[in-house]
Parts: C-alpha cells; structure tokens; sequence
C-alpha cells in the first residue's frame, strides 16, 4: 500500500536524521584503560589494591574522606587482623565522654569508618579554597564510565592551552567538566614510595589508587560475581530441562490429541 | 467462561477443608487442569506470568529492604549504603529490586504490546484490558516514588521535575503540589509520604491483579488467530501444559535478569544517584528512568500554546499541554476498545494494521530516544513528530483502518486452522 510506504519513508528519515544530531561540546572523553575487574569472569588485583590503599592513605586522605569504608573492610583485600588493628591505631578518634563529661579521643579500630580529615563541610572548603572535596566512596560509581574518569582526571593536568583561561585557585584538567578544577594535581612520578618494587610512576599510582577506590564502591565484586556464575549457570542449565520436557510433554498436543470429547 | 469444576480431593482432611473453602477448585479452575485454554498460545503469552512473577519478587526483595531502610533525609541514603554493603546479601536484594523495577515495566510493555497486536482489548475482553493499565498506571506510581527513596540527586530532581508538573493544572495545581511535597520544597515530609505510598501501592497492584485475573477467567483467554474458541478440540488443560510452558519462560527471564542483577547491576540506573541528594546542585541532565522516557518526551515536546490567533490571548499554556499530553498518550488507551471497531482481533489477518503496529513500536523507541537526550538540535523536532504519529495513530489510523481495511479469510478453528475459502 502506497499510504504504509509513505509513512514508512517519513520514520525512517526522521530516524536517521536522529543520528547525526549535534554532540554537545564538553571535556575530553576519558581515556580507556583496562581494568581486571571488569566482564563477568573479573576480580580485584589484590596487590594493586593494597598499594591504592597506601596511595590513597598517603595522599588522598588529606583532603577526601571515605565514609562508607571501614578499617575492617581491609580483610577483604588480603590483610591480617593485627596489621588492621595497626592501621587503624595510626588514627585518633572522639573516643565520646570521660566520667566527668569532657569530650576524650582514643586510637582508631578496626570497626571504625576512616576518620574524616576535616571536622566538617566549612572546614573543608576553608582548606580548599571554598571548593569541597567529596567523599569518594561511591566516586567510581558516581562518574560516568567511573574508573576511567577518575583515571584521567589523575593524569588530566598539564599546561594551560593558549587561550583558556583558569580562575585563581583552580587548575587546568582537561577531562573535568570546564576544564578548571579545584584540586591540585596530586599525584605525580615518585610521590609514594612502594615496599614491593612497583615502579611509582604518576600512572601506576593513579592505577592503583583507581583500584582501591573501585573496590571501596563496590567491595562485594568478587563474591557477586562467583555467585553470578553460578545463579546463571544454574538458571541456563534448568531453562535446558524444562524446555526438553516441555517439548516431550506437548508432543500429543502437537499430534492433534483431542482432551474435551465433550463439544 | 468455562464452567466451574469443583474439586474432589481424596484425602479426607482436605475434602473437609475443600468443602468449607474451595481454594484446590480455585486454583484448578484459574491456572490448573480444569482450565481449558486455547491450543495455540505462543511466546508472546509467557509475559503475564511474568510479569506477576516480578511483582511478587518486588514485594519479598522490598519488604526485606524496608527491614534496614531508613525513610528520613538524612540518613536514607546512608541506610541503603549500609544495607548494601554491610548486611548479608544485602547488595543482592538492593540490586534485584532495582533492577526487578526495569524487569517488571519489560514484561508489561510486551505484554501490552502482545494485546495491541493481537486486539486483546477488544470484545469481549474490554474490562481485562482496562484492568491492566489501571495496573500500569499504578506501577508507575509506584516505580516513580520508589526512585526518590534512596534519596540520591537524580532521586531529588526527578521527584522535583515530576511533581513541579501539577502545578501546570489551573486553580488547584499549587494546592496539588503543596499537598504531595507535604510543605513547599521536595523535602524530608515528601519522602515520607512517598515511602508510604511505596509501601502500599504495589497490595493495591496486588488486589487489581485479582480482579484482572478473575476478568481473564471469566472472559477466557484470547489467543494468536483472535478467533473464539469453537470446540473442546481447541482447547487443552492449562496445567500441565501452560505451566510448563511458563515455567520454562521463567528459567529463561530469570537468567536473563539474574545476569544484570550480578554482572551489571548498575547498567540501568543513573550515575547521579550515587550522589547524596543536594538541593543547592542542579545534575547537568535530569533524566527519568527508561521506562518513563516515552512519556518524558512526549511532555517536553509541546512547546507552544494555544492562544486564539491573532491575539495575545494563551487558552492551554504550553507546560499544561505538555502535561495533558503526556496523560492522554495513556489514558487513551481506555477508549481502543471503542477507538477500533474492526471485529477482527488478532493482526495476522490484517495486512495494514500489522504494519502499523510496527511503526508504533519503532515510534515508541523513538520516543524513547528523544527522552533521554538534551532537548537541541533535531531533537525537539524529533519529539514533536513522534509525539504526533503516535496520537495520530491511535486516534486517526486505528479508527480508519477499523472501517476501511480489508481483512484477511479467518481460519475455521483453532484446532482446525485451515483457511476458510473467502467468502
Ligand atoms: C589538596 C587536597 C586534595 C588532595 C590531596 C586530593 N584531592 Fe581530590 N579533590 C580536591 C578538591 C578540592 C576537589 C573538588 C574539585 C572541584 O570540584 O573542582 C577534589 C575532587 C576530586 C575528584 C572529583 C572530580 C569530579 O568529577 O568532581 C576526584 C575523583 C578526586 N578528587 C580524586 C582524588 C584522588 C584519587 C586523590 C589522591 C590521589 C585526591 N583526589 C587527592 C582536593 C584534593
Ligand atoms: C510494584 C512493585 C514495586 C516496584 C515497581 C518498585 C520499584 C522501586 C524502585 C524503582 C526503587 C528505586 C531503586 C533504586 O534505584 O535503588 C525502589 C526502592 C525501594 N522500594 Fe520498591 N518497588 C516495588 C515494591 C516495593 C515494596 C512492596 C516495598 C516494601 C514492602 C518496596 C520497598 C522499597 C524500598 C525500601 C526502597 C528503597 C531502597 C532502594 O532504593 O534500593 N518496594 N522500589
């Protein structure tokens, strides 16, 4: 029919037309790395996560806290209790009220979140030149294309392209939204010094950081993906069965057999 | 309907209790070996099934969820986080009942679809079909209030975004939206109020399911070839057949939903709602879940007001339409019963409809495009044209075609489905 043709016609170039719609002008696409936790079969890179961990301890933690991480989570990444009770000990944290009704502090332990580095919001953004560090718990799940993004805001720095200029106070970062960050490049080659030979360069540090933090997002990746397999493969194999007696079933049903005499 | 079969059990305690409640004959006579249901049901008939199958699984994950979740501003999405991270299994029931929404509005979008192919809103099936999008009407509520509860910034802007449009309605929108936000921001009393309802709405789905069901017992199903059943011979017991049948699309939906649940939990929701809920910080896009983007575009794409031309006078401003719009693309869906008289149901046997269906459901893609992108360039253009052909469809093609189409010869019967000779 003539009348379906033309209507088909006019879909399909407005479909089309759809396609070549301007893409918005905005920061760099971040670069795309490999990450081992990806795809279904993926897990943590247990020595790369503990040295994030040292990473993010040493440097990040100045300024960002991790709220939803706690001192005990690190069982998960491979350490000992002990040497969890060790890491939290470094810290001190209000410890609530002595016996007279004056506030005390007493070392951190295991069950505790990482403390904070800041007491509050306006302290924060006092230290940061009004602009606030966010809690990076969550940060690789709450950026598009998480663990490369923050990969590349890592490695985004570098000099002012003629042209653009930078407010006071905010750097050049070609991957952040305007490309004028607050945060000043914090990682550079050689800035934490690894215990088991990894080369500290800029890349593996931003690497490793990025690790950790994807693990904090998202501590149960491993056990939810070995569970995973099984739920599915137990799903695949039962969907099998069932169709096989399905088919044997219905077979006198396809054959015409008749089951209501009645009419 | 086919009539009632009351059952005898053997064993005598049951025949005691069978006598006095006749739940065995219920069942029997519902979805069970005295169901006579036509041979013929294909795939496309797997999806009511499960479709009750995800509401059940959103009220065992919800109720679970409750259990933990905190419905206060401050502390909801620190409770989830904790839920998740902290109780056992806890990221397992949050991710399937996130994802179990998705799921669920997937299987009644096919299934809906599976009813405008094959007419099952016509005669004498109108309540049944009216039943049902009572029941997609009540999801949305449902699955829109269910967004706000984690309190994250696309939870906060979408309930801001949404509920901002009442205000379109003349005289009482203020009062309307003053009333859902309990106060005259999206605040902590919106969030509460909207966790009531939560909680209520889907045994309200549950008791609209029933009836729904009880329509379809009295009103028999429909099936493929859209012809009334003839014969004893067209029909076979539900069970054991039909229940097999849907259990083998269970196995085959559930493995598919379990691969999200684990390997991409997060694949349908919005990055933004990772982040606390901040009043003082605007997200770049405000975008609704998948499931509302058809409907989202329809309500951006009317711009413009109606006035009496010539002057400066504004009849429907373009926000009220916009609105009326977006609430007319469903509820018309009331009226195709009425909307398209042809008598004969299923599209096999209509050359031009069939076709059209086609074009509504890449219209509704389209749609559904349209509402996920930034409204610029050809994409308000987009909208408006999808907008359109998808009201010109239900209202122009459908009674037209109604009329003027030449059908195709129905078969004899479902058991005997040789073309009868045209008449
Ligand atoms: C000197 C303080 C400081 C240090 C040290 C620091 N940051 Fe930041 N960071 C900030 C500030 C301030 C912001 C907010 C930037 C803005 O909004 O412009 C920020 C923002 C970020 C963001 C969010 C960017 C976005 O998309 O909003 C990420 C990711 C991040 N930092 C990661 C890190 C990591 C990883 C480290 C450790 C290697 C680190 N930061 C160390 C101060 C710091
Ligand atoms: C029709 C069935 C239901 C639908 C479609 C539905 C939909 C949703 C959606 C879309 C969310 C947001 C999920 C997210 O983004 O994290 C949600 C959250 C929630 N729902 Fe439901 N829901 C249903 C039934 C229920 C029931 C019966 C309960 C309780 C008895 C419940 C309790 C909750 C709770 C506590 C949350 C917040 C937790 C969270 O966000 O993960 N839901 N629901």
């Amino acid at each position: 029919m003539k009348f379906v043709k033309t209507i088909a016609i006019a879909l399909t170039a407005v479909v089309g037309m759809s396609g070549t719609a301007l893409a918005a002008e905005g920061p760099e696409h971040p670069m795309q790395m490999e990450w081992s936790f990806e795809g279904p079969f993926g897990q943590f890179d247990l020595p790369s996560v503990q040295r994030g961990w040292q990473v993010f301890r040493e440097v990040c933690a100045n300024c960002h806290s991790l709220k939803y991480f706690h001192f005990r989570n690190l069982s998960a990444i491979g350490y000992e209790p002990d040497m969890i009770k060790a890491f939290a000990a470094e810290y001190t944290v209000p410890g609530g009220v002595d016996d007279s009704g004056d506030p005390v502090t007493r070392p951190g332990r295991p069950a505790d979140a990482i403390p904070a580095p800041f007491a509050n919001e306006q302290a924060a953004r006092a230290a940061n030149g009004g602009a606030l560090p966010p809690d990076l718990s969550l940060i690789v799940k709450a950026r598009e294309d998480g663990p490369n993004y923050v990969y590349s805001i890592l490695n985004g720095y570098g000099e002012t392209p003629a042209g653009v200029s930078i407010p006071d106070g905010k750097h050049f970062n070609k991957y952040f939204k305007g490309d004028a960050i607050s945060m000043p490049q914090p990682l550079s080659d050689g800035m934490v010094d690894y215990q088991d030979g990894t080369p500290n360069t800029q890349e593996q540090l931003s690497k490793d950081v990025v690790n950790f933090l994807s693990f904090v997002a998202d501590p149960h990746l491993p056990a939810r993906h070995r569970i995973g397999l099984g739920v599915v493969g137990f799903l695949v194999i039962w969907a099998f069965v069932l169709y096989r007696s399905m088919k044997k079933l219905w077979k006198p049903v396809k054959e015409g057999k008749n089951f209501y005499e009645d009419a | 309907m086919a009539e009632w079969k009351a059952a005898k059990p053997q064993n005598k305690a049951l025949a005691w209790f069978e006598e006095r409640l006749p739940i065995i004959s219920l069942v029997n006579n519902v979805v069970g070996k005295d169901t006579p249901t036509p041979r013929n049901l294909n795939y496309w008939w797997n999806f009511g099934s499960l479709a009750g199958l995800m509401l059940v699984l959103q009220i065992v994950t919800g109720i679970v969820l409750v259990m933990h979740y905190t419905p206060n501003t401050a502390m909801a999405f620190d409770s989830i986080e904790h839920f998740v991270r902290d109780v056992n299994y806890g990221y397992i029931i949050r991710t399937m009942h996130a994802n179990g929404a998705s799921f669920f509005f997937i299987a009644v979008y096919i299934h809906i679809f599976r009813g405008l192919y094959y007419g099952s809103y016509k005669a004498p099936r109108e309540v049944l079909w009216m039943l049902g999008l009572v029941i997609l009407l009540l999801m949305m509520a449902t699955a829109f209030m269910g967004y706000v509860l984690p309190w994250g910034q696309m939870s906060f802007w979408g309930a801001t975004v949404i509920t901002s449009l009442f205000s379109a309605i003349p005289v009482v929108g203020k009062s309307i939206v003053t009333l859902l936000w309990g106060g005259f921001s999206v605040d902590n009393p919106t969030l509460n109020r909207f966790f009531s309802l939560h909680y209520l709405l889907p045994f309200v789905i549950t008791g609209v399911v029933i009836l729904h069901i009880w329509a379809k017992k009295v009103s028999d199903s429909g099936n493929p070839l859209g012809i009334d059943v003839k014969s004893g011979a067209d029909q076979i017991p539900f069970h054991p057949y039909y229940t097999v049948k849907d259990g083998f699309g269970v196995a085959v939906f559930l493995a598919i939903f379990m691969t999200f649940v684990f390997f991409m939990p997060d694949a349908f929701g919005a990055a933004d709602n990772f982040i606390p809920a901040n009043p003082m910080s605007t997200p770049d896009s405000i975008v609704p879940e998948w499931y509302f983007l058809p409907f989202y575009a329809i309500l951006r794409s009317i711009t413009f007001n109606i006035g009496i031309p010539f002057t400066d006078i504004v009849l429907i401003p373009a926000k009220l339409l916009g609105v009326i719009a977006m609430f007319a693309s469903i509820l018309l869906l009331f009226f195709l019963p009425w909307l398209d008289s042809c008598k004969v149901r299923s599209a096999k046997f209509r050359p031009v409809y069939s076709k059209m269906f086609w074009f509504l459901v890449v219209d509704v893609f389209v749609l559904g495009y349209v509402g996920s992108q930034h409204p610029e360039g050809i994409v308000p253009m987009l909208g408006l044209i999808g907008t359109a052909y998808y009201f010109f469809h239900f209202l122009v093609l459908m009674p037209y075609l109604a009329r003027k189409e030449k059908t195709l010869p129905l078969p004899e019967s479902i058991a005997n489905p040789v073309i009868k000779a045209a008449e």
